[in-house]
This record gives C-alpha cells, sequence and structure tokens, in this order.
C-alpha cells in the first residue's frame, strides 16, 4: 500500500499531441480517487502512465517515496484491471488468477491459499476450472478483480471497466468494487467516463478536459461548487441549466424573469456585463408546491414545452432564446461535454406530485440561494466558495492552468491540421 | 434458420470427392496389384488378385526406407526451425516499429515468389564448395528459407489479432517481455503456430527440385526424388505398382499430421480474452 503522487505530468506522443498537459494529483494511501472526463480527455493516458505502460515525458511520478518514472511495469507492483478485461483464454479461472503470483515464484501450497481466498471473497469458487471463454461478462469482470486483489500490490488501477456490462450490472458491480476496496483499504485509481460512477465511488474526483485537469475535490464539493462551466456541465445527471444573466445590485436577470440573489454572490458578479447563470434541475420546482413564505420574488412564468414524469418526480423543458455571445459559449461547451443539444431549454425538475402539463404555461419557483454566475469569457465559476470546492488549478496558479490550456489547444491544431 | 441440405448440392458434394479422391484410389488400388497385372496391362480398376506382396517388397528395400528416414528428419528438422525463426519475426513485425519493416515483409514475399528452379544452379555450385552437397543440413537450409517468408505471414497475420492488452496485462502482473510472449502470446497464437508448421511440413515433404539436385546417394535423398528411381528392369515399363506403393506410403504420414493437428487448427482460441 501506497500513496500515489503525480507531480506536474506531461504525455505528449511521437506526433506532438499532449495528452495530458501538467497533470499533478495527490493520492493519499487509501484513498478511491476518480479520474474522469469526456472522451479524449487523457484520463487512460495518466493511469497507464501510473502503471508504466505509456512513457511519461516530463514529470515527477511518484509511488510511495520512490520515482517510477523509468520503471518497468511489473517493477512497480500495480495491479489492474482493464476495460476488457484482458483475461488469458487459454488459461482457467484458477490460472488466470494464479498467473501473477507463478509469475512471483510462489509455492503451489501459497498460490493454492491465496487464489481460494480471492475466489471466495468475488464468489467464483464454482467457476475456478472454466476459461475465460466460458463466462458471463460479470463473471469475467470478478475474473480481472481476482488477478488484481490476489497480489499485495501497492494500489489497484481501474481502467473503465463496467463500460462492457449491461446497465444492472454495472450498478451491482459498483457497489461490489465500492465494498471490496473499503474491506481491503488499498488505494484505487479508477478511470471512468460515467460521472455516476465518479460521485458513487470516489473519496475524490479529478475532472480532466483535453489533458489539463480543471477541479479535485470530493463528489459532494464538486456538485455544490463547481470551479468552471466545464466541471458544472459535466457533473450532475440531469445537467446542469446555463442561461444568460445579468446581474444588477442584487437581482439577476435571466431570459425568463428577474430572481433576487445573496448578496456576497451579486458582489462578485458586479460589473462585469453578460454572465452565464447556472442552475440545477432541482433548485427549479413547481410554485404551487412550494411554502408560501420561500416564494416571494423566486417564481416567474413560463410556457412548459415537454414533461417527463418519472413517478418521484418530473422533468418539464422550457426552451428560451439565448443572446448570440453566450449562444457560442454554450455550443462549444456542450461540444466539449461529448453532447449534441440543438436547442438552448431549460430543464426543470417538478415534484412529482405537480399537474403541470405539456403546453401549460406555469409558475416555477427557483432557489436563488444555489445559482452559480460564471464568466462567459473564461468560464470561471464567480460565485464559488472556495473553502469547499477543492482544488481548482486556475485560482491556485492561473498562468500555469493557461499555460497548459494553450499546449491543449497546439494540440488541436495538431489533430485538426491531419484532417485537412 | 437451418435448411435442409439441397439435392444439388449433394450431387455437388459427390462430383467433387470423385474429382479429387479418383486419383488417390486408382493409387491404392494399384498398390495392391502385382507386378505382372500392372505390366500385362489390364483395364480393371480393382485388383484381380489383391497381393501384399508391394509392400513387404517396398519395406524390405533398403534404399526406401532409407529416403523415408531422410525425408522424416529432414521435414522435421526444417519445420521446426522455420517456425521458430518465423514466430520470432512475425512477433516482432506485428508489435515493433522498427525501420526497414516493409522491406523485410516485401523481402520475404520476394523470396516467396521466386522461381525455385532459377536457384538449383547456384546453390548446387555453392553446397559443393561448402560441402553441403548430399547432406542434410544441405536440404534443411533451401527449404527452410522457402517456407520461412509463408509462415512469417501467416503468424504476423495471428499476432496482431491478439489484442495489445494481452501483453500489457501480464507485463503488469509481474512478467517481463520474454515471459508474456512465451505464457501468453504464444499460446494464443498457437492455431497459427500449427497452421504454419503443416505448410512448412508438406512443402518439405514433397519437395522434388531441390531433393532431386542437391542430393547423390542415399544418404540424404528424400522419397520423392528416391521414387524416380524406381524404374525397374524395363525402361519402357517402368513398376506401376511399386510406385504407387511408395505413393501410399508417403501419403500415410500427411493424413496423419493432418487428422492429429485439426483439432489445432480452430480459429476462436482467442474467445474469451476480451469482451467481444
Amino acid at each position: 500500500m501506497a500513496a500515489i503522487d503525480i507531480k506536474n505530468i506531461v504525455k505528449k506522443y511521437g506526433d506532438g499531441f499532449p495528452a495530458v498537459n501538467d497533470v499533478s494529483i495527490d493520492i493519499q494511501d487509501g484513498e478511491f480517487m476518480i479520474l474522469v472526463g469526456p472522451s479524449g480527455c487523457g484520463k487512460s493516458t495518466l493511469l497507464r502512465m501510473i502503471v508504466g505502460l505509456e512513457d511519461i515525458t516530463s514529470g515527477d511520478m511518484m509511488i510511495g517515496d520512490k520515482r517510477v518514472n523509468d520503471l518497468a511495469p511489473r517493477d512497480r507492483n500495480l495491479a489492474m484491471v482493464f476495460q476488457n478485461y484482458a483475461l488469458y483464454p487459454h488459461l482457467s479461472v484458477y490460472e488466470n488468477i494464479a498467473f501473477p503470483l507463478r509469475l512471483a515464484g510462489a509455492s503451489d501450497d501459497e498460490v493454492d491459499k491465496k487464489v481460494r481466498n480471492a475466489s471466495k471473497t468475488l464468489e467464483l469458487d464454482e467457476h475456478l476450472d472454466r476459461k475465460p471463454g466460458n463466462l458471463s461478462g460479470g463473471q469475467r469482470q470478478r475474473v480481472a478483480m481476482g488477478r488484481a486483489i490476489v497480489r499485495d500490490a501497492d494500489a489497484f488501477l481501474f481502467d473503465e471497466p463496467l463500460s462492457n456490462l449491461d446497465a444492472k450490472l454495472r450498478g451491482q458491480m459498483r457497489t461490489e468494487i465500492s465494498r471490496l476496496q473499503k474491506r481491503l483499504g488499498i488505494t484505487t485509481v479508477y478511470v471512468t467516463h460515467d460521472q455516476t460512477e465518479a460521485m458513487t465511488l470516489g473519496d475524490r474526483v479529478a475532472v480532466l478536459k483535453r489533458g489539463v485537469l480543471q477541479q479535485l475535490a470530493t463528489p459532494r464539493e464538486l456538485y455544490t461548487n463547481p470551479g468552471n462551466l466545464f466541471v458544472a456541465g459535466f457533473i450532475g445527471s440531469p445537467p446542469m441549466n446555463f442561461v444568460p444573466a445579468e446581474v444588477d445590485g442584487t437581482t439577476v436577470k435571466m431570459p425568463f424573469g428577474t430572481v433576487e440573489i445573496p448578496r456576497d454572490k451579486a458582489e462578485r458578479a458586479q460589473g462585469k456585463g453578460l454572465l452565464i447563470a447556472g442552475i440545477r434541475p432541482e433548485h427549479f420546482n413547481d410554485a404551487t408546491v412550494v411554502d408560501e413564505d420561500k416564494r416571494a420574488g423566486h417564481t416567474f412564468r413560463a410556457n412548459v414545452d415537454v414533461v417527463e414524469w418519472l413517478g418521484n418526480e418530473a422533468y418539464a423543458y422550457i426552451p428560451f432564446e439565448a443572446p448570440p455571445e453566450v449562444q457560442k459559449q454554450l455550443s462549444d461547451l456542450e461540444h466539449e461535454l461529448d453532447g449534441d443539444q440543438m436547442r438552448t431549454q431549460l430543464v426543470v425538475s417538478l415534484d412529482g406530485a405537480s399537474r403541470i402539463a405539456e403546453g401549460d404555461e406555469a409558475e416555477i419557483w427557483v432557489d436563488a440561494t444555489k445559482i452559480h454566475l460564471f464568466d462567459p469569457s473564461t468560464g470561471e465559476n464567480l460565485t464559488v466558495d472556495e473553502s469547499r470546492a477543492g482544488r481548482i488549478p486556475e485560482r491556485e496558479d492561473p498562468n500555469a492552468k493557461k499555460q497548459a490550456e494553450k499546449m491543449a489547444d497546439e494540440g488541436e491544431e495538431i489533430h485538426s491540421s491531419e484532417e485537412v | 434458420m437451418k435448411k435442409k441440405t439441397g439435392i444439388g448440392t449433394w450431387i455437388g458434394f459427390v462430383l467433387i470427392l470423385v474429382w479429387c479422391l479418383l486419383p488417390v484410389a486408382w493409387i491404392v488400388s494399384l498398390s495392391f496389384k502385382s507386378v505382372e497385372e500392372t505390366s500385362t496391362g489390364s483395364p480393371q480398376f480393382l485388383p484381380k488378385d489383391p497381393t501384399g506382396e508391394n509392400y513387404s517388397a517396398i519395406l524390405d528395400n533398403g534404399d526406401f526406407t532409407r529416403a523415408l528416414l531422410n525425408s522424416f528428419g529432414i521435414s522435421l528438422i526444417a519445420t521446426l526451425l522455420s517456425v521458430i525463426f518465423a514466430t520470432l519475426a512475425a512477433y516482432a513485425i506485428a508489435r515493433l516499429e522498427f525501420k526497414g519493416k516493409r522491406l523485410v515483409l516485401s523481402m520475404a514475399l520476394a523470396i516467396a515468389m521466386f522461381p525455385v528452379v532459377s536457384l538449383v544452379g547456384p546453390l548446387f555450385d555453392m553446397w559443393r564448395t561448402f560441402g553441403l552437397f548430399d547432406t542434410w543440413p544441405g536440404l534443411i537450409i533451401p527449404y527452410m528459407t522457402f517456407t520461412l517468408p509463408l509462415a512469417i505471414w501467416t503468424l504476423s497475420a495471428f499476432f496482431r489479432e491478439i489484442p495489445w492488452e494481452m501483453e500489457q496485462a501480464a507485463q503488469v502482473d509481474g512478467a517481463t517481455s520474454w515471459q508474456a510472449f512465451r505464457k501468453v502470446i504464444v499460446p494464443l497464437a498457437a492455431p497459427g503456430v500449427f497452421t504454419a508448421a503443416i505448410l512448412t511440413f508438406f512443402f518439405a515433404w514433397n519437395e522434388f527440385v531441390l531433393a532431386i539436385s542437391l542430393t547423390s546417394t542415399t544418404a540424404s535423398r528424400t522419397v520423392p526424388a528416391q521414387m524416380s528411381f524406381f524404374v525397374g528392369p524395363d525402361p519402357f515399363n517402368p513398376p506401376y505398382s511399386q510406385l504407387a506403393t511408395a505413393s501410399v506410403i508417403v501419403t500415410i504420414p500427411v493424413i496423419v499430421i493432418v487428422l492429429l493437428f485439426q483439432r489445432k487448427i480452430v480459429a476462436g482460441l482467442t474467445s474469451g480474452a476480451v469482451k467481444g
């Protein structure tokens, strides 16, 4: 067991494409760290650099107190579960799990003891003699984990281990991984593009975009205090609503109406012109189900386009018009989040008891204390509560962050020029 | 949905089988006829009076058994060496990026395209100088050379099919590159290795031009070459039944090998390695 310290890691591929730009993450001993981001954000590359399957261009990779940049994977004593499991098809489940032990030259008794132990933990006892080809997806996944836990590795690394499973199994395995990690108390780095996995599994989550670290914080901090537009849009499902807003005193003018916000938030956004307000769907509600005294000054009327009723709650969709300067920023953000939303609309989460129907003009309440205000040009969250936002690199050292973003931009140029 | 095999398909099967197997049946039938029966010219297909004397005669023939031993030895050694070299070369070609990779592959292909006959003259001269003429290595080396390209191409195709993750998983599990290759990659490429081995063996086993040109005695002459020396006392009347018997005997090992290995040459051994 050991801590993993990633210091200013840079990865440039042979064609000059920078996959990871100056990323620093400190992973505590026994911590469950999630690397999350949209496809191509460098999260898998970073994981492969930790395990040694990818060379490090610059920076220091520390495991425990040892710098491992130049060590071969087998000398790093890490266990990894691959996205496609990478089981050895010619070996039985037993031998698959025993493989690392046999390589280490363990005696037959010791191998047997450890393999049976691992198979008991993962409930693989009745499958030990079978070949991986005859197992279901979930069982293969467990064999891959067995191969990892059978060794006394310093850390576990998971590369999108659940992406090949169906939704139900994914939920079960997620709980299983979490339970296993808590029980073994081993340092774990887990790569995923799924924000639900990130939120549910991680002690802390590192959000990456284009190889640049955006924010490193606990799931709760990320959710309540996103450092910038990207993190705000990435974390949460359905995603946060972004609407153009103008602050005047303590009032915020948005396309659908004007609401009052707390003074300290308003002060920080003063005189910045046109902003982007971010409001999570659950911070709206049907005004009729909200207490009278909370309602005052925080409601607006809008035409509901579509309603999706889910039983415990309902999602209402309210289209709005955005001015062109914000429109561009929002569609760029959508692109970065791998999304494909055509129109600007509000997603509003309503109470299950709400009677609002499609086509109604409804009165909607908004929880103004939870509104975030973002600078449209930099994407920075102006209203972030820094004491509860974990690490936001651009706040610590804006220049370093800018430098890293610039490198990522250059990388994109390399790729777009290749496409021509 | 399964459809019953149509009558037309069956007629096709029979026609192809007759086309392919009639010569074989003819040779087998010939091998059981006495010398008299073949030399007097008898048009019937089945032997009038089946006899095993051809078999006992040919197995008593010291030259033939010696040739059989040569054939086995030379073919097996050539196959073994060729497969070992091809496996290593193909792995490098499939996995590594190095300068001249294309050159190696196209050179290999060029060698395969070279007509064997055109090399007989130079090889004959060289082998006489090196003292390799009429020796086992004298045949093993050219056989290896001519079968390597095919083996390399076959195997590198197999290696490319094996996902990179297999080696990476092995390396993370604590294997050196060599251990990952030996314990994970080679077993996974087994169908390819066996395919390459069988093709190589057949080539060496059936080869005639080099066998007849680079040998002069039974010290290294292989069966196909030795059979051309079965002329009998009358040049206008070769001992057909004995030739047929020899043909049957050299065919048997080939059939046995195919039957043994055909189970190994099944695709899909890699199933279950990765989610597919």
